[in-house]
């Protein structure tokens, strides 16, 4: 066994003498690394520097030995690497640095919060720029540049609404179910104190079709199928088959974002449907066994007392609620860069404004129809 | 590692026996033979969808084998204990063909992964030796701070190659180096890679279908055919040989155009490992 990674220093005054010993592989040169910067940055007269007794000997001893030769010349004294081995030496030579060391790149440490305001607002203007030219690139449709192919396209219509409407229904329908029954427990709870529990109906039926059914749905639909869009989107982005399509002549939008844009649309509606559907399901589940108000009861006080409008309100709001989720999704997406680390970006980005810009609207609808009087 | 012979006594570095892998019905290897020794590099040809870079896989214990057994560096991946595992993960590089770097790291920070998982080193030191790994294989200095998908086709392949050295490994696997490369780069890469060889002390096994790097650095190449080794030899040996699928390898169109470029262009850099083969 060799001994340890060491290096003995024999000072005359002519030149020093290195001589190197133990294991001088990259796995090692920690131990002797400080120990040789502290003799390039004393007074050496010239230096010789012995690895014969080395055990074993790579690219890091090499560059241990050849940062001593750059240091040496750069102070302008006399330098030599001895080894009866000449392999050695020529390692050492290979592992020359051309152009010297390169400073590590700068991070700037503070950021200007006004830069970073503006940096939010223009790139908020961008995206709605780019918005615009989705719906307006979309609304040419899926022709190619030939004008061919436009029905075509049906195929991968009726495949996104399968993906994105058919197999989002169960977990959907569970969701709803389980808020309409809680907010019938909740209500029920409350209105008891008042003896009217029959209000429960009413507060369920216009609370579930008016706001939560297409929220609800919306906010599942952007996470589960809007991450989707920019994931593919980001992919297909990355791997350049977005400019395959442009080159062959087709129109990426109108391939790639017009079908989805559109089952979206088509489907979103259908899924808060769906939701109403089942949240009043779960509402008449809990209503028969906690305020002993029978199915037949409920319905009927369904049918008198609640207007159908309600249900109009909710339903209407849904394929706005759809173009949001759609753009946002395929804006993130085309903004995929080159790193894995910028689609994951994206895609959270793509979910959380989705959330944010559905809300928001949810909230414009609220006051836009009250003002209406609906 | 690095004083040792080459030539004079063959240890054998990688040894594969009766390996067998197929995906469902499908069998790719059907009892597959190799050795690979010690400081040569070894070209490895075959069809596409041969099998190569399942084999490939297969010893770097990433594809499941059916059968057989494969001793890397006198170790055993099926039986090796932790700890031997982890020393012998570190004695190995691998390039792949697409060089599989991390995409949200920069080319040093690239090169620095394995030396962090694995080595106690200093930050100045690791950005030195980074740099020392990227001026070897060729980039230009600037290129540390870059991040993969800034890089040329080609600058890929040296940072994947940099990344595979950066522990000093002694075999080094090659999945079609010089694929995707201009001539010039390629050959530059030829050059890069038996120079390491010689003054590392590196055993390759690389994949390639280039026909220049094999008249180039191989040393020795074998041939993959129907899921075994058919044959390895030398450059040639290849031209002797009459099975009709290496004749048309080795001596088709493609084949005597490099060929007869040979004499003159790469007369130079191929002499030295010639000499020594032969």
């Amino acid at each position: 066994m060799p001994g340890p990674t060491d290096i003995q220093i024999v000072k005359s005054n002519a030149v020093w003498t290195l001589n190197a010993s133990g294991d001088w592989s990259v796995k090692a040169i920690d131990q002797i690394d400080d120990k040789l910067r502290s003799i390039e940055d004393s007074n050496f007269p010239a230096i010789i520097i012995d690895t014969t007794n080395v055990s074993s000997f790579d690219t890091g001893g090499a560059w241990l030995v050849e940062r001593l030769r750059e240091r040496a010349t750069r102070k302008g004294c006399s330098f030599e690497h001895r080894d009866t081995n000449k392999k050695r030496v020529e390692l050492a030579k290979v592992v020359q640095l051309s152009s010297g060391l390169v400073p590590a790149a700068q991070t700037r440490p503070f950021q200007n919060p006004l830069e970073l305001v503006g940096k939010a607002v223009s790139s908020a203007w961008q995206d709605f720029v780019t918005g615009c030219y989705l719906i307006g690139s979309s609304l040419k449709g899926s022709k190619s540049r030939s004008r061919h192919g436009g029905m075509r396209r049906v195929t991968s219509l009726v495949n996104q609404m399968d993906r994105m409407g058919l197999r989002a229904v169960p977990v959907i329908a569970l969701m709803s179910f389980l808020i309409g029954a809680i907010i019938a427990q909740q209500g029920a709870y409350q209105l008891k104190f008042y003896g009217e529990e029959l209000l429960t109906v009413y507060l369920v039926a216009i609370l579930h079709f008016r706001e939560i059914a297409v929220l609800l749905t919306s906010v599942m639909v952007a996470g589960r199928t809007g991450s989707a869009i920019t994931a593919e989107i980001g992919t297909m982005k990355m791997r350049e088959e977005i400019d395959a399509l442009d080159v062959i002549g087709l129109n990426p939008v109108g391939v790639l974002i017009f079908p989805r844009l559109l089952a979206l649309i088509i489907v979103l509606p259908i899924l808060t449907l769906i939701s109403d559907i089942a949240g009043i399901a779960g509402a008449i589940f809990i209503s028969d066994i906690y305020i002993d108000i029978s199915p037949t009861q409920f319905l009927y006080a369904l049918n008198t007392e609640v207007e159908i409008v309600h249900l109009y309100v909710g339903l209407a709001k849904a394929p706005f609620m759809a173009v949001l989720i759609g753009l946002i999704a395929a804006i993130e997406g085309l903004k995929v860069g080159g790193s894995a680390e910028s689609l994951g970006q994206r895609t959270t980005s793509a979910v959380v404004k989705s959330i944010f810009a559905v809300i928001l609207v949810d909230g414009l609808f609220s006051i836009f129809f009250s003002v209406i009087d609906i | 590692m690095a004083q040792k012979n080459k030539r004079t006594h063959k240890n054998i570095v990688l040894s594969v026996r009766d390996i067998n892998v197929s995906f469902g019905s499908h069998h790719v290897l059907k009892g597959l033979n190799l050795d690979v020794f010690e400081g040569e590099i070894l070209g490895f040809v075959g069809g596409s969808g041969s099998g190569k870079s399942v084999l490939m896989r297969t010893i770097l214990d990433l594809a499941q084998k059916q059968s057989g057994n494969i001793q890397i560096l006198g170790e055993d991946y099926d039986t090796v204990s932790v700890e031997n595992r982890i020393s012998l993960d570190r004695r190995m590089g691998v390039l792949f063909q697409h060089g599989a770097l991390f995409s949200s790291l920069t080319v040093k920070e690239n090169i620095q992964v394995p030396m962090r998982e694995y080595l106690n080193l200093s930050l100045q030191l690791m950005d030195e030796l980074a740099q020392v790994k990227i001026e070897m294989v060729g980039l230009p200095a600037l290129a540390a701070d870059k991040y993969p998908s800034e890089l040329s086709g080609g600058m890929i392949k040296r940072v994947a190659l940099a990344r595979a050295l950066a522990l000093d490994p002694e075999l080094v696997f090659l999945d079609e180096p010089t694929s995707g490369l201009d001539p010039i780069g390629a050959a530059e890469f030829d050059d890069l890679i038996a120079s390491l060889r010689d003054t590392l002390g590196l055993t390759v096994m690389m994949v390639t279908h280039d026909l220049d790097s094999l008249h180039a650095v191989c040393d020795r190449i074998a041939v993959l055919r129907d899921g075994v080794v058919l044959t390895t030899g030398t450059m040639r040996d290849m031209l002797k040989e009459t099975d009709p699928w290496i004749v048309s390898y080795f001596q088709g169109k493609r084949a005597r155009a490099a060929l007869d470029q040979k004499p003159d262009m790469r007369k130079t850099r191929s002499h030295s490992q010639h000499a020594a083969v032969e």
